[in-house]
């Protein structure tokens, strides 16, 4: 009988798994950080501009530790990442029946490396990703955990536990992102810094690359050229570094520099970069010249962001700076075209549905920006009374937002 | 869709779980899962066993919960997660759990705390009574999380007497006291005691070492200083002239009367840029025994005991923290020589000014140990008469830390 059960479970179980969930997909899954394709666009979707605890708000839950990890969709599943303990080193992957909020499982795991954060941010900071049939929950201490749609452990990997001295004391914030079957991650920090990519199906590395040491909290974004394969652009105090996802080869770098909080985001085939203000690099699979460095298209001081990642929308780039001043630009000249205040501070990455921006401030604040006409117009402004340092997941006209203690699925 | 896919979950899990596993089946499942190593080495075994664990019968939970043991801190969440799909199975289809077997096994002290915490909460959601039975008992518990629930009751008990039973609740701040090791928790109840008059030896309560020998500045400019072995690495000599950055420089001492032990270099002695400062203690054990180092530092920092590298971080002003960093450690019986290397970089931002170490000697769960003797017998100094005048200090391994 163990036998029979064994080879079941070894070769039948998976065909049925992945037919399940093959089928369980939609177009419209929120995959990582700032979605699918690492844009923070969901362009099809439509988001109230207005909501309140009576009025679009479909559901509203507890969950049971911090995060300003983002929400994932995969299918019918919302899936969020929490940590909860004194020391932090209680980790929860979370996963909710997305229609009706329902939990449809919780796995716990214990924290293999350090768990320090600055009090504002928490162990439960990147977003998880998905390949839309497992889940990859990553934390602070440096935990990867692989599971599939019903919460069973595939894998996991303790990178501190690995390599002892990859921690940052004020927390890590990278969000991994999938690229094929390879998890990109970036542990960087002061003192044992790398970027890895995982193989999907057993956690093991494909490609290990030290990288500069210093601390960075930006994520990395992958950029596909035509039918070529996708590539990662992995961001640091250095500047941007395009890695081959399956064999870690570095294929070009730009070397002036970036921020290491807010990511550098994709136009067509551009990269908008936050370094010296924004800075427009063209995008090409192999540069010719003999440097290996993209050409620079634009720069702009006045474009530096704060916090926040840009976004890109039809043509134009959105950035939020320190002081809350949300900035549009022309992506292909850099001119700016208009400004907006808004009431910050933001920590949190806007998203796009449609012709809104929808950005949280710190303070719970949401504010939706119009930005189809010439100017932008704030069109909606709520609150979810609470603390919001995450970015939010949008799919099919829902929109899923967490704070430390509560997921809101807000739609109409 | 939705119910396609839940019915083929359904069919699955009906054909694997027909039969249960004997307790040699168990056995090879859990060996696999402890196999798991670094860098992933393993993992698809594991995997492979936490699936088939995961059907496990609810009355194999206690075997499974056996497998804690000594498992590495990987192979602890494999577990984790049969236990936890096992348990969440018997929920789903609304089946009993053995529970006086979980009980039994989250009294026995000698069991694993992260195995016996996750049979607590298990039982805890089929009994309600649980907690209010067995939390109570475990204000000395080798659990970290059980010490903690008994410790904020008897806060919580505290705090609900009355003005005029001040006597009644020093008394249970003072029970609460002999089990918190959570600095929160310590402080809550440290100043719950001084505002009823009592006086709190926090020094004493966490263990922190106070009394050091320290000789610097080394240069440390452009980070330099941290891989240079400097003589107190080579050589343990109190009594040497040494070679520093601003010419010879002799060995001195540094005492600390902060109630967290936060020994400041920049206040007590000089705010120091680009520096490297040695500082050096004896503790005096009273027998061979495993403990943990606990630091909270911003600067960056080495440690050796008894001439063994343990470890050392490269990382400046990105916070402190009491417990920032947990370094396992051997004692010997009688003297042992603890010398640490603190690293101060060149940043002039406000927020980086500090030059400071917090250390103190406690075991696993947080308990401090102390030495022997007692500070004002002078234990945690050196001395050239009551140690070698050469004590080696060679790095030879590469440390282990949390």
């Amino acid at each position: 009988m163990i036998n029979l059960q064994n080879a079941f479970a070894r070769r039948i179980v998976p065909l049925i798994a992945a037919f399940v969930s093959s089928t369980c997909l939609t177009g419209a899954d929120w995959l990582q950080f700032r979605g699918n394709d690492v844009s923070g666009v969901s362009a099809l979707s439509e988001i109230p501009a207005t909501w309140s605890d009576t009025e679009n708000i479909a559901w509203k839950i507890d969950l049971p530790g911090r995060g300003l990890s983002g929400a994932i969709v995969i299918g019918d599943q919302v899936v969020v990442t929490a940590s909860s303990g004194f020391r932090q080193d209680r980790l929860h992957v979370l996963s909710f029946d997305r229609e009706s909020g329902k939990k449809n499982w919780e796995r716990q795991f214990w924290a293999t490396g350090r768990t320090m954060t600055h009090p504002k941010m928490c162990v439960a900071t990147p977003t998880p990703a998905s390949d839309g049939q497992h889940i990859f929950a990553f934390f602070s201490s440096n935990d990867v955990i692989c599971l599939d749609l019903d919460g069973n452990l595939q894998w996991l990997r303790g990178l501190t536990h690995d390599f002892p001295n990859a921690s940052n004391s004020l927390g890590m914030a990278s969000s991994p992102i999938v690229i094929g079957d390879t998890l990109i991650v970036q542990v960087e920090n002061d003192a044992e810094s790398f970027a890895t990519g995982l193989d999907t199906a057993n956690g093991k590395a494909r490609w290990k690359k030290v990288r500069p040491k210093k601390a960075n909290w930006t994520s990395p974004t992958l950029w596909q050229h035509g039918d070529s394969k996708p590539v990662a652009l992995l961001q640091s105090s250095a500047g941007i570094e395009a890695v081959d996802s399956v064999s870690g080869e570095t294929l070009w770098k730009f070397g002036n520099g970036a921020s290491t909080i807010p990511s550098s985001v994709v136009a067509a085939d551009s990269l908008l970069v936050p370094s010296n203000g924004l800075t427009a690099l063209r995008l090409r699979e192999k540069p010719t010249d003999d440097t290996k460095s993209p050409e620079v298209l634009w720069n702009d001081n006045r474009l530096g962001p704060g916090t926040s990642s840009p976004i890109v929308v039809d043509g134009k780039v959105f950035v939020i700076n320190r002081a809350g001043v949300l900035q549009a630009a022309d992506v292909t000249t850099g001119s700016i075209l208009w400004k907006v205040r808004l009431k910050g501070p933001f920590s949190a990455t806007p998203v796009a549905a449609g012709k809104h921006l929808i950005f949280f401030n710190e303070e719970g604040g949401a504010q939706v920006v119009d930005i189809s006409g010439a100017e932008g117009e704030i069109v909606g402004e709520n609150s979810v009374g609470e603390t919001i340092l995450s970015t939010p997941a949008i799919s099919d006209n829902e929109m899923f937002v967490r704070s430390d203690g509560h997921l809101w699925k807000i739609a109409k | 869709m939705l119910h396609f896919r839940n019915g083929c979950a359904a069919l699955i899990m009906a054909i694997v779980a027909v039969t249960n596993l004997s307790a040699a089946d168990l056995s090879s499942q859990i060996t696999a899962i402890r196999n798991v190593s670094r860098e992933g080495q393993g993992n698809e075994a594991a995997a492979a066993a936490v699936r088939t664990l995961s059907n496990a019968a609810s009355s194999d939970l206690v075997q499974i919960l056996s497998g804690f043991e000594n498992a590495s801190p990987l192979a602890a969440n494999y577990l984790r997660n049969a236990v936890e799909t096992v348990a969440d199975r018997h929920f789903a289809a609304g089946k009993s759990l053995p529970t006086k077997p979980l009980e039994g096994f989250v009294q026995e002290r000698s069991n694993d705390p992260r195995a016996r915490r996750l049979a607590f909460e298990i039982l805890s959601k089929v009994d309600a009574t649980a907690a209010d039975r067995l939390i109570p008992k475990m204000l000395l518990d080798p659990s970290p999380e059980f010490r903690r629930d008994a410790v904020q009751r008897l806060i919580a008990e505290a705090e609900s007497l009355g003005k005029d039973s001040t006597d009644q609740a020093k008394q249970i701040y003072r029970q609460a006291l002999s089990g918190a090791t959570d600095s929160d928790l310590v402080k809550e109840i440290s100043e719950s005691l001084r505002k009823l008059g009592d006086e709190v030896d926090l020094i004493s309560h966490f263990g922190f070492l106070t009394d050091w020998r320290i000789v610097g500045p080394f240069d440390n400019h452009d980070f330099v200083g941290f891989d240079i072995a400097y003589a107190p690495e080579k050589e343990l000599d109190f009594a040497a002239r040494l070679k520093a950055k601003e010419g010879e420089v002799t060995w001195g001492e540094i005492t600390t009367v902060d109630e967290f032990g936060i020994v400041d270099i920049a206040k007590s002695l000089a705010p120091h840029k680009g520096a490297v400062m040695y500082l050096a203690t004896s503790y005096e054990s009273a027998a061979d025994r495993h403990v943990e180092f606990r630091f909270g530092t911003p600067n960056a920092w080495k440690l050796w005991v008894n001439g063994q590298f343990l470890f050392g971080r490269d990382e400046y002003h990105r916070g402190m923290a009491i417990d920032q960093y947990r370094v396992p450690a051997k004692l010997n019986a009688g003297k042992n020589v603890i010398l640490l290397k603190l690293c101060q970089n060149e940043q002039t931002d406000d927020w980086a000014q500090r030059y400071q170490i917090q250390i103190r000697v406690c075991d696993p769960s947080g308990v401090a140990v102390l030495p022997v003797k007692s500070k004002s017998e002078s234990t945690t100094r050196l001395d050239n008469q009551s140690t070698p005048q050469s004590q080696r200090l060679t790095a030879s391994a590469e440390g282990v830390s949390e």
